[in-house]
């Protein structure tokens, strides 16, 4: 009733966890049965290891939260040697999420990870908005088609190419990332904002702006996800302040054949698996055989 | 770790704008060191949209079963402000025991002496700490700042464990007159040498760095509790993180204690 196909992936549901939101899974295997949930996707794991940003690095906001933590992680050498053993356990599908400061370091990346068994597919984080470079690659055309062109060129395995909302037509985006053999697009990742306390009349965040997250995002994101499914041929992952199975089955009937949950495991670390269920209480209670039969079914 | 739906065994106003709330969560309690905290949701709404951390105040018991834990708190802003008008009998969801608590192993030989610094609502994980080393038998001293008379938190509470109870006001209106760090200064000049001396500070940043230094010259080893703004409080959202000298920590994971000599102040 709940699987679903994304590339070669084949997902026992349709919910994952997204990247940034659920570290390395073992910080969750005491709350949340982790064999439940659809896929893993892991905190962005750069070449090198990067420290991050300053503090503070995140932010309170109405209905969400600013965060600024500047891919702070490891690199993929410790990730591959600390990281993966455990990952490889869990019998959850693993998708690692991957940033590179270019063309060549996401090449890199994906030709390491497509020799590692435990990784079932790779998602490219291109739509990070707190790190320092001219701009982001999600945000040109012609950008994110080289890269996805050059990590579809030396990995067999699964590409999800995560999105930014930042842009002007996010269509276009997603257009360059299916033509380049991006199997599926991820989106939305969080949307550029910033907080200032009144009071030092400094910015409540170390890096100046950060990325906005939580339920405030979710009515433009979800709005994304109906234009971009629209648009394309290729499965469309939606995100942006999913906090309750009914959040889920917005993005699913807005058109995303997936969804995943992020700033939400913040608050509710159990909440995937009772989205999970939440989903699969809805499709019994519609008489819906197959999650695949409401995908984009909005009426209009 | 566990996240549950706690029931409130009470919640009350202890002085100007400090609640003590009892919560109903044995295993928590059975689980808790001193010095950790628990991530609690202060609304079942999205404002505050984070959950908020409180570090364990005391455990409570039942005869001689663990019933839960209580915290201290002090009124700042939106969540703090709904969950001080929590009422007896409701739940909250809480989460925990989180982090990385107080250590109270020893390094040498030397009979151990404690000195427990507190400053202002930094008292809160002071006590549970005051609890256990009394239960080890190590001989402690406690000394406690506070910017005036009306806001001294807990000094009953360390009464009751240790005779060695001072005091220090900002303003002098109550105790000695000025900041802690200058408390601890004079208390050193009449301690016994024979001891290994481990001191344990919560409380303002300024705070902890003076007695981290204080500490450094004197050779002693300095535990100090963090606070930190946190979403997650378990290590996934990195937004906590602490400079260190062997580079990032978090302050929810690798902390909030952390020995003073570690960090880059």
């Amino acid at each position: 009733m709940m699987k679903i196909k994304i590339g070669k992936i084949r997902l026992k549901n349709p919910v994952m966890v997204a990247s940034g939101t659920f570290g390395y899974a073992k910080e969750f295997e005491k709350l949340v049965n982790l064999k439940q949930i659809g896929a893993i996707i892991t905190k962005t794991i750069t070449l090198n290891p990067r420290q991050g940003n300053l503090m503070p690095r995140i932010c309170e906001t109405a209905a969400g939260m600013l965060n600024a933590i500047g891919l702070q992680n490891e690199g993929i050498d410790y990730f591959i040697k600390e990281k993966m053993p455990y990952l490889s356990r869990i019998g959850t599908p693993i998708i690692a999420s991957i940033s590179g400061n270019n063309i060549d370091e996401f090449f890199i990346l994906a030709r390491r990870l497509d020799k590692i068994n435990g990784i079932s597919g790779i998602e490219l984080n291109i739509s990070c908005p707190n790190i320092k470079c001219k701009g982001l690659v999600a945000q040109d055309q012609k950008e994110t088609y080289e890269v996805v062109k050059a990590v579809r060129k030396t990995t067999s395995k699964t590409i999800i190419t995560k999105l930014s909302p930042n842009v002007t037509d996010i269509t276009e985006i997603a257009k360059a990332a299916e033509d380049a053999g991006s199997d599926a697009v991820s989106l939305v990742n969080t949307f550029l904002g910033m907080a200032i306390d009144v009071e030092t009349g400094r910015s409540k965040l170390g890096n100046i702006t950060g990325g906005l997250s939580g339920p405030c995002i979710k009515p433009i994101a979800l709005r994304m996800v109906y234009e971009v499914s629209k648009n394309i041929d290729i499965p469309v992952i939606g995100m942006g302040g999913i906090m309750n199975a009914s959040d889920a089955i917005e993005f699913i009937l807005a058109g995303a054949a997936v969804i995943q949950v992020g700033t939400a495991n913040f608050i509710e670390p159990g909440v995937s698996v009772k989205i999970i269920k939440g989903i699969e209480a809805y499709l019994k209670k519609h008489k819906i055989e197959k999650i695949e039969h409401i995908i984009g079914s909005l009426k209009t | 770790m566990k996240d549950i739906k706690a029931k409130i065994l009470s919640n009350k106003l202890v002085g100007r704008v400090y609640y003590k709330m009892a919560l109903e969560a044995p295993y928590i309690a059975r689980a808790a060191k001193p010095g950790q905290f628990v991530q609690i949701k202060c609304s079942d709404g999205l404002e505050p949209f984070l959950r908020r951390p409180f570090s364990i105040y005391r455990l409570k018991a039942e005869g001689s079963r663990l019933k839960g834990i209580e915290i201290l708190y002090e009124v700042v802003g939106k969540g703090t402000e709904i969950l001080s008008g929590k009422k007896e009998g409701e739940f909250v969801d809480i989460l925990g025991p989180l982090g990385t608590g107080f250590s109270l192993s020893r390094a040498s030989s030397l009979e151990p002496r404690a000195i427990i610094i507190a400053g202002g609502i930094g008292a809160a994980p002071l006590v549970y700490l005051a609890e256990e080393l009394k239960k080890k038998k190590i001989k402690t001293i406690v000394l406690m700042g506070a910017k005036t008379k009306g806001v001294i938190l807990c000094e009953k509470d360390f009464k009751k464990i240790t005779p060695e109870v001072y005091v220090s006001t900002d303003d002098g209106t109550y105790g000695c007159h000025g900041f802690v760090s200058r408390l601890f200064h004079n208390i050193l000049k009449t301690l016994e040498s024979r001891f290994e001396t481990i001191v344990y500070v919560c409380g303002p940043h300024g705070m902890l760095r003076g007695i981290a230094e204080i500490c450094e010259e004197r050779g002693f080893k300095c535990q100090v509790s963090l606070e930190e703004k946190m979403a997650c409080g378990m290590g996934a959202c990195l937004g906590c993180a602490v400079l260190t000298k062997s580079g990032n920590k978090l302050a929810c994971k690798d902390g909030p204690v952390f020995n003073a000599c570690e960090l880059s102040w």
